[in-house]
């Protein structure tokens, strides 16, 4: 589950980290009172105008505007305020603005990133730094590897007073703001440990002219098994931020990502899912979604399934694919049947049973005399949606 | 010979009195397995599937009064992680976990835990082991498998079951057939299996089926290279998954490695992998390898 850049600052906060503050707004209304409040109680002059949404890049898209002055500011936030904000992960759609936050600009001397999250490969945490703040990580890893320190935290143990040094050395890092990072980086570890986060990124962490070290910005992403612990994370959630349809998905407990084919899929398991998309590319098809129903495919989640699928007008044909295992493909069949039944549905559907009492549900569903077109193996499958697809009238 | 489990193994179910465990528990049981006992805390002493099997209360006392050796667990993913280091603590050897949902963070530690063991983690969130014809430790439909003499190692349930059925329709059984799981942090990884199934005389060829996303594929693929002279058809899926529509950036830098499914199968083919396009075609190219 991910928050907002507020959100993640308040957590921060909570763990005695040093960040660069603001208030948040989400009524043009409010933008000069917000203002003056920055300018009273953190003491700024200058401020920068930051949209709250959850994919990343926002600068480029011109959701972060610094200002110089009051007059500035009220301009630049009216402006990102309800502005549909387009960045490199929000894809051409864009996402709208819904809350700003109007933070107090410091005076940057140097900038660096800190992250920290699971290394699948070792079955431990990780901690990466590197002086290259500020910029795209993923360009650092690519053109200068060596400038991004890693740091293993043995589970066993935690972080190492000695590897946080190593660390804070490797960053060239003197003097007091040694001492503070040092300091930052335990709570830092210590925050991203007692939240169950899945990463906690830091990018930039910058001294200031000043010479304090400041979070500048902050993104995270929870484990969303630990959820359960964490019932204030989960206040957090921000449903706008999600595709509306994948939320009514998730009601049903159906997993489902929406994609930009024609050929509606529904299948169980999560791999055979991707897999029934693949396949449906190489016959020349575009998948419409993903859709994994689960081990539970009843009546109730095919006919859930099928309303989800074509809430999306695109959809030109559906396939079914179901490997029973301990999933019976009689049910299946039935919950088929009558769904095709109440639904009165508009596209030609393909299904393909396969595994527990195949043979039966394909029985049950010849003797329905419902309109579907039967498969058997995945190739046949593909290649019969594909062709409804194209026959389709729209 | 099979790897990890065989008509010998002496199975146990941690969390058998739930309403998931019973129920496979009792399917293992019909497969023709030695299932020796269950074990639920508190409910020691009692009997379980009809009477059929005992109850203790500790992974301890299953060991010592059942000569326990494999461990299936059942147990809410609360408490799971906390099972698994039990099982290792009795010295279970093979312990298999099917459960789904357990926080990352506890897996850490499990896995840390077991890592220090002499115990063999399979999973979490896995449909478990099968040999077929002799011991079926986990959640799959026994029936669609045939014994023989194919490896198969895969990261998801029903996909594995796809393979399964591809390989039988050409006429070919299994040795062993392993789902690893899916989740971030698992006890046994390809590269761990490969090398298992090169050690098994009776296994002949390799299936191995991945997914887009981490980088164990690519692990598994170097190892291959290296290590493994019996042949290996491999399939990821995910080849037309959205790019991720992730937040932070640093997952996709921890490894360095292209996690895309196109970056893994040029890999993997690049290691000497026989890598399928279709999903389809698992069995057929199995087939035809082992004509080679």
């Amino acid at each position: 589950m991910k928050i907002h850049e507020y959100q993640a600052k308040e957590i921060l906060k909570k763990f005695n980290i040093p960040i660069q503050d603001g208030v948040v707004v989400d009524t043009a209304d409010a933008v000069e009172a917000a203002i003056d409040q920055v300018s009273t109680t953190l003491n700024a002059n200058q401020y920068v105008i930051k949209a709250q949404v959850h994919a990343g890049g926002r600068g480029k898209g011109g959701g972060v505007k610094f200002s110089s002055s009051k007059e500035k500011a009220i301009e630049n936030a009216k402006n990102i305020l309800g502005m549909t904000l387009i960045t490199p992960q929000t894809g051409a759609e864009g996402q709208l603005v819904r809350k700003i936050m109007i933070a107090e600009a410091l005076d940057i001397a140097k900038e660096y990133y800190v992250a920290i999250t699971l290394d699948r490969a070792q079955g431990k945490n990780v901690i990466m730094a590197s002086t290259e703040g500020g910029m795209e990580i993923e360009e650092v890893a690519e053109h200068s590897p060596e400038k991004i320190i890693r740091v293993w935290v043995e589970p066993a143990h935690g972080l190492q007073g000695f590897q946080a040094r190593y660390i804070a050395f490797k960053l060239g890092l003197e003097g007091d703001q040694f001492k503070q990072f040092i300091k930052l980086l335990g709570n830092l570890y210590n925050c991203f440990i007692k939240t169950d986060a899945s990463i906690v990124e830091v990018n930039p962490l910058v001294v200031t002219e000043q010479g304090n070290v400041i979070a500048l910005d902050a993104k995270f992403n929870f484990d969303s098994n630990a959820l359960y612990r964490h019932p204030d994370v989960v206040e957090m959630r921000d449903i706008h931020e999600e595709n509306p349809t994948e939320v009514e998905a998730s009601k049903f407990n159906l997993n489902y990502i929406k994609l930009d084919g024609n050929v509606g899929c529904m299948v169980n398991g999560a791999g055979l899912a991707m897999a029934t998309m693949d396949i449906i590319k190489l016959q020349g098809g575009e998948p419409a979604n993903f859709l994994d129903v689960g081990g539970g495919a009843n009546v109730e989640t095919v006919k859930n399934g099928f309303r989800i699928i074509l809430s999306d007008p695109n959809v030109k044909a559906v396939l079914i694919n179901i490997f029973g295992g301990i999933v019976r493909c009689d049910r299946v069949a039935n919950g088929i049947i009558q769904a095709v039944k109440e639904l009165d549905l508009k596209v030609p559907v393909v299904v393909r049973l396969e595994g527990t009492n195949a043979e039966l549900a394909k029985q049950l569903l010849s003797e329905s005399g419902v309109a579907i077109i039967p498969a058997s193996g995945l190739a046949d499958a593909a290649e019969k949606v594909v062709a409804a697809a194209k026959g389709a009238k729209n | 010979m099979s790897i990890l489990i065989n008509k010998n193994s002496r199975i146990i179910v941690q969390g058998i009195t739930g309403k998931e465990g019973s129920f496979h528990a009792e399917q293992c049981l019909e497969y023709g397995n030695n299932v020796v006992g269950g074990v639920t805390p508190g409910k020691g002493g009692q009997t379980a599937l009809d009477g059929k099997v005992p109850v203790f209360d500790t992974c301890h006392d299953a060991r010592e009064k059942a000569g326990a050796n494999v461990s299936l667990i059942f147990v809410p993913p609360a408490f799971a992680a906390d099972a698994i280091k039990e099982a290792a603590d009795a010295g279970i050897e093979v312990i298999v976990c099917i459960t789904e949902g357990i926080p990352v963070a506890d897996m850490i530690d499990a896995y840390d835990y077991v890592k220090k063991t002499k115990s063999r983690l399979i999973g979490p969130n896995c449909p478990g082991l099968l040999t077929p014809n002799e011991a079926k430790v986990g959640i799959m439909p026994g029936f669609i498998a045939r014994k023989g003499s194919i490896g198969v190692i895969s990261k998801s349930g029903t996909l594995t079951y796809e393979a399964v059925s591809q390989l039988v329709a050409q006429g070919l059984g299994q040795s062993t057939c392993v789902g690893i799981g899916g989740d971030p942090v698992i006890g046994t990884k390809m590269k761990d299996l490969l090398q298992m199934f090169q050690d098994d005389p009776e296994t002949e060829a390799i299936v191995m089926i991945g997914e887009i996303g981490g980088s164990m594929e690519i692990e598994a693929a170097d190892y291959a290279k290296a290590h493994i002279t019996k042949p290996v058809v491999g399939f990821i899926a995910g080849q037309t998954a959205p790019p991720g529509r992730r937040m932070g950036h640093a997952g996709a830098i921890v490894s360095g490695a292209d996690e895309s499914a196109a970056a893994k199968m040029a890999y993997m083919k690049k290691c000497g992998i026989t890598v399928v396009d279709s999903p389809a075609d698992i069995g057929a190219t199995v087939k035809k390898v082992l004509k080679k």
